[in-house]
């Protein structure tokens, strides 16, 4: 419980920097600190078990059934990088509160650091892989809103993406290889998993797995070829390059390599990839570092070497190397943190971070030179400083490395490498602090205020005590976190000052003198390096993401072209394509459900429907012959329903058959009456195959559906559709009461069509649309606008239609019908009206707006359901009852009615709107005055007009 | 039987898809009707095919699944409120810039690039 709350804590905390910056930047950076504080007291309280050599865990399930678990355990090596991580945090929190400038957003600075340090923690403490994946890519997150915190500085924001890009690269692979990891192992949490070495080791899966961590801890530690990152991070403000870059974030890949050390470790691959690795990121980081002239950037490229060289003794996989390892970690985190505050310092209070503009420092600014001077020391690897000491420890290891069977690579290089590292360091200290002052500095330079300095100090501490008192002051804390990277005993090993005279020593004293020359004949060696300048790893980076913006943009073009039947083909081809491999890949057998036997009117109307649908690939440019030939199709498909005992069904289609007839005739008389045009032969064919395949896989599954028995839940439908619902009719009973929250969304939908629909053709009588519409001359108009036939028939049929329907709808709780239908046939009554008649004269004669009719509708289906709740019934409960009428006699009376004259109400007001709208903006493009009707036999004068306008 | 709605239902989804794939508002409108009977049939057959059992009930031994019955009911229904808005915005667009091309105008294209 207590380790969770150490993980939480500084994210609960982050928002109290936030709050606290009104009360002035004090109080901001004491509330951080204070956050930092509570998880550090609270971490170290389990200090004393954890040196007794218990490991504490706590843990509940999060998500179970992948493996997840909101669990954590601390042992040696947690504790070290978890102290290490909140320590150094109180540092910095100190540090920035002095070196943020007055402009700068504090309250937002801290709140992303705090950020930071809980993912940290969090990774250091997980015990659940998938749960150290989450603080993981959070880390990478964080860190990217801290690089880029200088949001306005172009070089900020791409140092920030590039960390970005780089880390979440890493961090994919990492998900990969701990999802193979917990795979393999039968578990995700580490604990378990570090008991199960034997396992992992002798799986088939070992190198993939091991490939995807390394590429997690490799891109987050910097390791070459990934190393480019780390100085572009440097845009960010010193306090943050001092915390993610000596500390914490670029040690999580350490981490990582150590955390799962006693698993890999013993692996060929291992020591095979990550030993050079490490070596060849020493000597690179070194080499680079050396010709940096911004401060900074010498201290990244250090960063990078110094990683290396950790990576190095992790890949050596000896116990003695992992236990120089632990110590460079707790060495290098010290006088690194301590030598990026002062370039900070320097750059703070000279104005510049540029060693050609700098030297002389060391009498203006003594105490910043003394501290920077010692920690340049320990980083050169001078004896009595505690860099001096992991430094010979890592030549001692690398003196008996054996690679690939030659003795010299590993003591040649790493020398080498420390020669360099050694000749940066007095560049750093040299040519920054002594020789002549200068009078060009951009700013006057003195020493910093004590809360800048000071932190430096406390580093500077740790650098001195171990540098001269090893065993005493880093002993316990050396040995408890390496028998936890270990996992098991430690051999004799001894933390001194003085080994004897050893072949590191002689090592040592070679890098540090050879160190000395190379300093002293930089100019030469300069010039050697811009003759040997191999390409520069960034450029790589900018031009793989230049490749990838264009690449993906060339896709984009390609594919984005703008046209819909190349989207649709897109779209149609992948669902085939996945409905094929799915075909394919899977057994198949015929269907065993008895099939019913052919009839004759069922054979004729299938050959109807084959006819037509071949006539209408050849004709569909016609467009009106293609509206009637679908309409044919509607028409089989009602005879479909009708035959295969769905009388509801066949009614609802012949009444919706006619109206979206009507409709698509009425948007026909107004578009083009053809399509122009004929694609080339290449894409009809590309198209008849695409509509092919789609119709067979379409057809083949509905025949491998119907062919095969299922259970139906319909049972209960069945069953209690009359003592439930009280109505015989099974599926009206199903639309108004089992399912009736889905019918009154589905009339909301249909409005809200409705609306939508008289909102894109009412404001079409404005504007450019308005003018197209005076445009359009029909070249064919017929001389009987309304013909006497049709206007006498569909008037004497409306009072014969209203009945029917309200007939349809009475029975519909029985028998087929029901709401939707009876309302198909009052639209379509009405709209025949329109047909006959015309728009003008219609509209004259409707009192009632179309909108208002559908509002009621929705409304009164809406009552009807809250009703039951008067009753203590959920929404939409039906009820019934029988009342005794005089005459009639017994008739059953059920709620649902209400809903059902909702629902009519509202498909009558759909249908209608939609219809009138229509015929509106049609009458706008008849240029011609609309002749009254004739049946309304306006006797002018004992005249009848007749439908074509002429007097007769 | 089964097998002559199948090749019905598959008959029909072949020429609406065809007629989607066209070049121009209205042949696309009149294919997403073909269409929507196409799945509307398929829905039904889900429910298995059944010959005079209609679900009335009437004290018979079988009747035909109701439910598959019920939600194409609305589905018809709605397909309606779908043909109706799409065949209007079709009807917009072609007001609005006097040609019933379903392809986004090149220009327009452009624009969205930039």
């Amino acid at each position: 419980m207590l380790l969770a709350f150490v993980t939480l804590t500084p994210f609960l905390g982050a928002i109290l920097p936030l709050l606290a910056i009104r009360f002035g930047r004090n109080t901001c950076a004491l509330a951080a600190g204070a956050v930092t504080l509570t998880a550090l007291v609270l971490l170290m309280s389990q200090a004393p078990a954890v040196y007794d050599g218990e490991v504490i865990t706590w843990g509940v399930p999060w998500l179970p059934m992948i493996g997840m678990s909101f669990s954590f355990f601390l042992d040696g090596l947690g504790l070290f990088f978890a102290a290490l991580i909140l320590g150094m945090g109180l540092l910095i929190i100190l540090y920035a509160r002095y070196y943020l400038g007055s402009e700068d957003p504090m309250g937002l600075f801290y709140f992303y650091l705090l950020l930071f340090q809980g993912a940290m923690v969090g990774i250091v403490l997980s015990d659940n892989i998938l749960l150290l994946i989450v603080f993981w890519e959070l880390t990478s997150l964080t860190s990217f809103l801290l690089i880029g915190y200088w949001s306005d500085q172009a070089a900020s924001r791409q140092g920030a993406r590039m960390a970005l890009v780089v880390t979440g690269a890493g961090g994919l692979a990492l998900i990969g290889g701990m999802l193979l990891l917990g795979h393999i192992a039968g578990s995700y949490e580490i604990s378990e998993i570090l008991q199960r070495g034997d396992v992992i080791r002798s799986s088939p899966l070992l190198l993939p797995t091991l490939l995807l961590i390394l590429g997690g801890a490799f891109t987050k530690s910097a390791q070459f070829p990934f190393h480019f990152w780390l100085p572009h991070a440097m845009a960010a403000p010193t306090p943050v390059s001092a915390y993610l870059h000596s500390a914490t974030m670029v040690k999580a890949g350490l981490f990582l390599l150590a955390r799962f050390w006693p698993v890999f470790a013993s692996t060929d691959a291992w020591f095979l990839i990550v030993a050079p690795v490490g070596l060849i990121t020493m000597l690179i980081g070194a080499w680079i570092a050396l010709f940096r002239d911004d401060l900074k950037a010498l201290l990244a490229y250090s960063t990078v070497s110094h990683l290396g060289l950790t990576t190095m003794l992790l890949g050596m996989a000896t116990p003695l190397a992992a236990i120089a390892a632990v110590f460079h970690i707790l060495n290098h985190a010290t006088f690194k943190a301590a030598l990026f505050m002062s370039a900070g310092i320097v750059d703070h209070e000279a104005g510049t971070r540029d060693i050609r503009k700098l030297g002389g420092l060391l009498t203006l600014m003594p105490i910043t030179a003394t501290l920077a001077f010692i920690a340049s020391a320990s980083m050169a690897g001078i004896p009595l400083f505690n860099g001096f000491l992991s430094k010979e420890m890592m030549l001692e290891e690398a003196s008996h490395t054996v690679y690939a069977g030659y003795p010299w690579i590993f003591p040649v290089l790493a020398t080498l490498a420390a020669l360099v590292s050694a000749a940066y360091s007095y560049r750093f200290a040299i040519s920054t602090f002594l020789g002549k002052p200068r009078d060009d500095y951009p700013k006057k330079p003195h020493d910093p205020p004590v809360g800048m300095w000071l932190p430096v100090a406390i580093l500077i501490v740790p650098v001195i005590a171990i540098g001269i008192l090893p065993a005493l002051t880093a002993g316990a804390i050396v040995e408890r976190t390496a028998l936890a990277v270990v996992g098991g005993q430690l051999p004799e090993y001894k933390l001194a000052l003085w080994h004897g005279v050893t072949p590191a020593l002689w090592m040592s004293v070679i890098a540090l003198a050879g160190g000395a020359l190379l300093f002293t004949a930089y100019r030469q060696a300069e010039a050697l390096h811009r003759v040997f300048a191999g390409p520069e790893a960034k450029r790589l980076y900018d031009a793989a993401i230049a490749a990838l913006v264009s690449g993906a943009r060339a896709f984009t073009d390609a594919t984005h072209n703008g046209s819909l039947p190349r989207y649709a083909g897109i779209i149609l081809t992948a669902i085939v394509a996945v409905g094929a491999t799915a075909f394919l890949s899977a057994p198949y057998a015929a269907g065993t459900r008895e099939v019913i036997p052919v009839e004759f009117p069922a054979l004729a109307a299938w050959v109807v429907l084959a006819a037509i649908c071949v006539a209408l690939l050849f004709w569909h440019r016609e467009r009106l012959l293609a509206l009637v030939l679908t309409s044919g199709v509607g028409l089989i498909t009602s005879l479909a329903f009708l035959e295969f005992s769905a009388p509801d069904l066949a009614l609802t289609q012949i009444s919706v058959d006619i109206v979206t007839t009507i409709l698509l005739l009425l948007a026909l008389n107004l578009l083009p009456k053809t399509s122009r045009g004929e694609a080339p032969l290449a894409g009809r064919l590309g198209r008849s195959t695409l509509s092919a395949a789609v119709g067979l896989g379409v057809g083949a599954l509905a025949y491998a559906i119907i062919t095969r028995d299922f259970q139906s839940i319909s049972d209960y439908h069945l069953a209690e559709a009359k003592p439930g619902g009280g109505g015989t009719n099974v599926v009206n009973v199903i639309l108004v009461d089992f399912r009736g929250f889905d019918t009154f969304g589905e009339i909301i939908v249909l409005g809200i069509a409705a609306i939508t629909i008289f909102a894109l053709l009412d404001t079409a009588l404005r504007g450019a649309a308005a003018k197209t519409l005076e445009s359009i001359r029909s070249p064919e108009q017929s001389k009987d606008a309304h013909p006497l036939m049709l206007v006498v028939a569909t008037r004497v049929l409306l009072p014969l239609a209203l009945t029917v329907a309200v007939f349809i709808f009475l029975r519909g709780h029985n028998q087929p019908g029901g709401g939707f239908i009876a309302g198909l046939i009052v639209a379509v009554a009405l709209i025949m009206q329109y047909l006959a008649s015309g728009y003008a004269w219609a509209a004259e004669r409707t009192s009632v707006d179309t909108q208002t009719v559908i509002g009621a509708g929705v409304a009164i289906a809406g009552l009807a359901g809250l009703g039951s709740l008067f009753f203590g019934w959920p929404f939409l409960t039906s009820t019934y009852t029988y009342v005794e009428l005089p005459l009639i006699g017994e008739i059953e009376l059920a709620s649902a009615i209400a809903f059902d004259l909702g629902v009519f109400l509202a498909v009558v007001g759909v249908v209608m709107l939609s219809l009138a709208q229509i015929s509106r903006v049609e009458e706008r493009a008849e240029h011609e005055p609309v002749p009254e009707g004739p049946m309304d036999v306006p006797l002018k004068k004992g005249r009848i007009v007749s439908s074509n306008g002429q007097e007769s | 039987m089964e097998l002559l709605v199948a090749s019905a239902i598959g008959l029909i989804t072949a020429v609406g898809v065809y007629l989607i794939l066209q070049q121009w508002t209205f042949p696309i409108v009149v294919g997403l009707t073909l269409l929507s009977y196409a799945v509307n049939i398929f829905l039904f057959a889900a429910g298995r095919l059944a010959v005079n059992q209609p679900p009335i009930l009437t004290g018979a031994d079988a009747y035909a699944d109701p439910l598959p019955q019920a939600l194409v009911l609305t589905a018809i229904v709605i397909s309606f409120g779908m043909t109706a808005l799409i065949v209007v915005l079709a009807l917009r667009g072609f007001l609005e810039t006097e040609t019933d091309s379903a392809d986004i105008p090149p220009d327009d294209l452009k624009a969205d690039k930039r």
